[in-house]
């Protein structure tokens, strides 16, 4: 959000917990303290936390890069070095950021891996990027396989494959890095605090069926999301946050105010929308506003639920850990099939009471596109509501024509708002969506 | 001094026409034939790269390996499914099955081999909920305990629902001679794959290519037939001279590339003694052991142990401990190759995330290498051919990358 709305208690937060890891991070060769690369969908938190391992998410220093602006260049170092144009700019931009010298997203410089931990949830790139990372940086890695929801459900043997997994393969290489025994009793705490947090968060989620929403839950959702998401999951200050953060929302409902936006409170919400794909970072404020200054509030998303389902009902739980986590990494949002994925829309759709949805194809991102025009379709058959559609990218610039872009969504939203008090025609919202297909911006 | 077939009175003709007929059956009009002969069994489709279909044959069903549409589809609904960065297969995919062309199969098997094909088994569903269709996750943790364990529960879950479905129930004999017979085309493809790399002018890389693909959809035991027939007439077959360079070529797995640029490969000077174009017929290297002198083993056991332990490298098969890049330099060594072409679908992530690490392996050990790119339905190859005529003088004159 910009500089000049003031930060909440629980920004100010987050900002110093973000800090405080880096710091910890640039320490900890010097400290002797191990550090675990690992990815953002399904990861396994808890278990670093309870051996006291520290987390690098190279997802999240990914994204981070494109905030800052440089994952341009990082993107082009990578291609300089013989990475295809074709494949995902997140890996790209990583290997690009690690042939700069590897300096992290608060200018530190980040540790060397001494684990790759690879759960790859839900896309195969995950695999391949950590064979391109231990080829970099010839460290250990231990790799835990998430089966597929092919049918949109966990089945027994799934879960018991993940957990045998985590049991017999992934604890016993996460106890040789930290050179210690897993404690259980720790780890079952750190399950504790992460349920806690999962209850603010889903509270948070929720407060955006009233009206004015008070969140946005996709541009203003990405933001809360930072600390369940990556490093601090488990952790007694994550809870914390989670629960300064529930207060606020809370206070912004009575106060009967609408969502933050990067220019202040929203002053009237005129449309409210359901967001699929994950969103553009390298011009995020800039894509934000093509929304929030003609009144449209995100009131779910999809993107905000690749770290866990919460507001389906999943919790991690102290119980039995492994399971738990077993369930966790298998229910995460890039793990569901596309009829899984359509169906969760139009739950978001109606329960959420949005007038619309809008899809970010990202082109770099098979994981998350194959299928989204056919999502369009599905979703437009079943709720009779307009959806929009355009391609950009997570963090290549060459790929965000800003022009382009706002144009659509303009043209998306006028039709919208011509089309508020009468149901959509099937197919009637596609000609906005589809002239942007097959054109590079 | 390599040499090449005359095609003046070559007797190995009938079959490669037979063979390239085969593969542009794009109706399936040979999987209908096999249905009128075989009343109420199933036709099992199934997208590169592999799926175990033995597995498929012992419940009496026919496996019909899926390639896209090739060169041959003109994609007019299927774009309008797909943004413009994806590879081409799953559009000619759904190209096909839009219009009609896979109606002759009961259901299709989507492996797990990357995001868009797992994808692609979600569209189907919402395409076409009243043909039965399965995600397979194979395993990438390849211990037998763990990955094994829930890939052969996988398997038994696909053939309990075929069952459910009209096919046979899965039995331990029957699988037992379908692994027989798998063995038995696994036999005569490596012997096909080892003239090419012997005498590579005896049985181009394009021509094994074709033999091999042509037991896409049909059982295992008349492909061996073809195999074998094509085997015994290879040794006839007149030879001239021509100076050529070998070459590995890789990255090919799923969308296949089109025949005539195998070919303008072998104009340019390059004869293929290996490629991964076909993996799905040699992802188990060497044959699918019954160890049935270990107590309690299945045949469906075999199966799963062979692909746990005998599965060959690629991009979409998780190399953990081991060195990237060290079996394909073993292949490289073990055929005699003096070189490496990397060719991949564009926009194919798995080989196109790959390449970068078998690069700088190949750069390590010395070998040159070049790369291009293709779509299933590229018609134009002046480019390629240039680009790969200029590698193989290079390796030819200097033994460096071009
Ligand atoms: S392909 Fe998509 S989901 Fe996969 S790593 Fe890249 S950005 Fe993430
Ligand atoms: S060509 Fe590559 S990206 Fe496309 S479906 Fe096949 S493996 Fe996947």
């Amino acid at each position: 959000m910009s500089e000049n709305v003031e930060k909440d208690r629980s920004q100010v937060r987050q900002k110093q917990m973000i800090a405080n890891h880096f710091e910890r991070l640039s320490r900890a060769k010097e400290e002797g303290k191990k550090v675990v690369y690992t990815f953002v969908p399904g990861n396994l938190t808890e278990l670093l936390g309870a051996l006291d391992l520290l987390p690098v998410l190279p997802e999240i220093n990914a994204l981070q890069s494109g905030m800052r602006k440089k994952s341009g260049g990082y993107i082009s170092a990578a291609e300089k070095a013989g990475h295809s144009e074709d494949v995902c700019t997140y890996v790209k931009c990583d290997v690009g950021m690690l042939k700069n010298g590897n300096f992290g997203p608060t200018g530190t410089k980040l540790p060397e891996p001494d684990l790759l931990l690879l759960s790859y949830t839900g896309c195969f790139t995950f695999m391949k990027w950590f064979e391109i990372l231990k080829q970099e940086y010839k460290c250990p890695i231990v790799m835990l396989q998430v089966p597929y929801q092919s049918e949109g459900e966990i089945t027994e043997e799934m879960r018991q494959y993940v957990a045998e997994q985590i049991r017999d393969v992934v604890v016993p290489a996460l106890e040789q890095t930290a050179g210690k025994k897993l404690d259980m009793e720790r780890l079952r705490e750190q399950l504790r605090w992460s349920a806690k947090a999962e209850d603010d968060l889903v509270k948070v989620w929720e407060s955006a069926k009233k009206r004015p929403s008070p969140i946005d839950g996709y541009f203003g959702g990405v933001h809360y999301v930072g600390p369940i998401f990556s490093s601090f999951r488990g952790s007694e200050e994550a809870a914390l946050y989670y629960k300064e953060l529930r207060e606020e929302i809370e206070e912004r409902v009575a106060r009967g105010e609408g969502a933050m936006t990067p220019d202040g409170p929203q002053a009237k919400e005129k449309y409210r929308l359901v967001v699929e794909g994950p969103p553009n970072w390298t011009s995020f404020n800039d894509f934000w506003r093509m929304f929030s200054r003609e009144g449209a509030t995100v009131v779910a998303s999809t993107y905000t639920r690749v770290g866990g389902l919460y507001d389906q009902g999943y919790r991690h739980s102290p119980d039995k850990p492994f399971e738990s986590m077993a369930d966790y990494a298998l229910g995460c949002y890039t793990n569901l099939n596309l009829p899984s994925r359509v169906n969760l829309l139009e739950k978001y759709i109606k329960e959420y009471d949005a007038d619309g949805f809008f899809i970010n194809s990202v082109k770099s991102c098979n994981s998350f596109s194959v299928g989204q025009l056919l999502m369009l379709r599905e979703l437009e058959k079943r709720t009779g509501k307009p959806g929009g559609f355009i391609e950009s990218d997570l963090v290549d610039p060459r790929y965000f024509g800003k022009a382009n872009i706002e144009n659509r969504v303009q043209s998306y939203l006028q039709m919208l708002d011509a089309r508020m008090n009468r149901p959509l025609v099937p197919g009637e919202g596609l000609p906005v969506a589809l002239p942007v297909l097959g054109r590079a911006p | 001094m390599s040499q090449e077939v005359t095609t003046l009175g070559d007797p190995a003709a009938p079959l490669l026409a037979r063979a390239q007929a085969a593969i542009e059956d794009r109706s399936l009009n040979g999987v209908k034939a096999w249905k009128a002969a075989n009343p109420g069994a199933l036709a099992i489709g199934h997208m590169p790269i592999y799926t175990p279909r033995p597995l498929i044959e012992a419940i009496g069903a026919l496996p019909v390996a899926m390639f896209g549409g090739g060169d041959q589809v003109d994609i007019i609904r299927g774009d309008s499914y797909f943004q413009s960065y994806i590879c081409h297969i799953p559009r000619s995919t759904i190209e096909l099955a839009l219009g009609g062309d896979l109606d002759a199969l009961d259901g299709v098997v989507f492996p797990a081999i990357c995001d868009v094909i797992r994808n692609l088994s979600g569209m189907w569903k919402l395409l076409f909920p009243e043909k039965w269709s399965a995600y397979l996750d194979v395993p990438q943790n390849f211990d037998r305990n763990l990955g094994g364990k829930f890939y052969g529960l996988e398997l038994r879950r696909l053939a309990r629902e075929l069952h459910q479905r009209g096919a046979k129930e899965l039995t331990d004999d029957a699988l037992a001679q379908a692994i027989a017979d798998e063995n038995e085309r696994r036999a005569a493809i490596a012997e096909l794959d080892l003239i090419r790399q012997k005498e590579p002018w005896r049985v181009r890389a394009s021509e094994a290519y074709l033999m091999v693909r042509a037991g896409a959809a049909i059982p295992a035991r008349e492909h061996t037939k073809l195999l074998r027939e094509f085997l015994g007439i290879a040794g006839d077959r007149k030879t001239r001279a021509y100076d050529n360079v070998r070459v590995v070529m890789i990255g090919s797995f799923c969308e296949q590339p089109p025949i005539d640029l195998l070919r303008a490969l072998e104009k340019a000077g390059c004869d293929i003694v290996w490629d991964d174009a076909q993996l799905g017929m040699r992802t188990i290297e060497g044959s699918i052991e019954l160890r049935t002198s270990e107590g309690g083993r299945s045949a469906l056991d075999a199966l799963v142990d062979a692909y746990c332990e005998q599965g060959a490298a690629t991009a979409s098969r998780y190399i953990g401990n081991e060195v990237k890049g060290a079996s394909l330099i073993d292949r490289v060594q073990k055929t005699g190759a003096e070189g490496v072409i990397f060719a991949a679908a564009s926009f194919c992530d798995p080989a196109l995330l790959d390449q970068p690490m078998l690069e700088t392996a190949l750069n390590v050990a010395g070998i040159p290498h070049t790369s291009f790119k293709y779509a299933e339905n590229t018609a134009q190859f002046q480019v390629i051919r240039e680009q790969a005529g200029a590698f193989s003088d290079s390796v030819r004159l200097f033994g460096g990358g071009a």
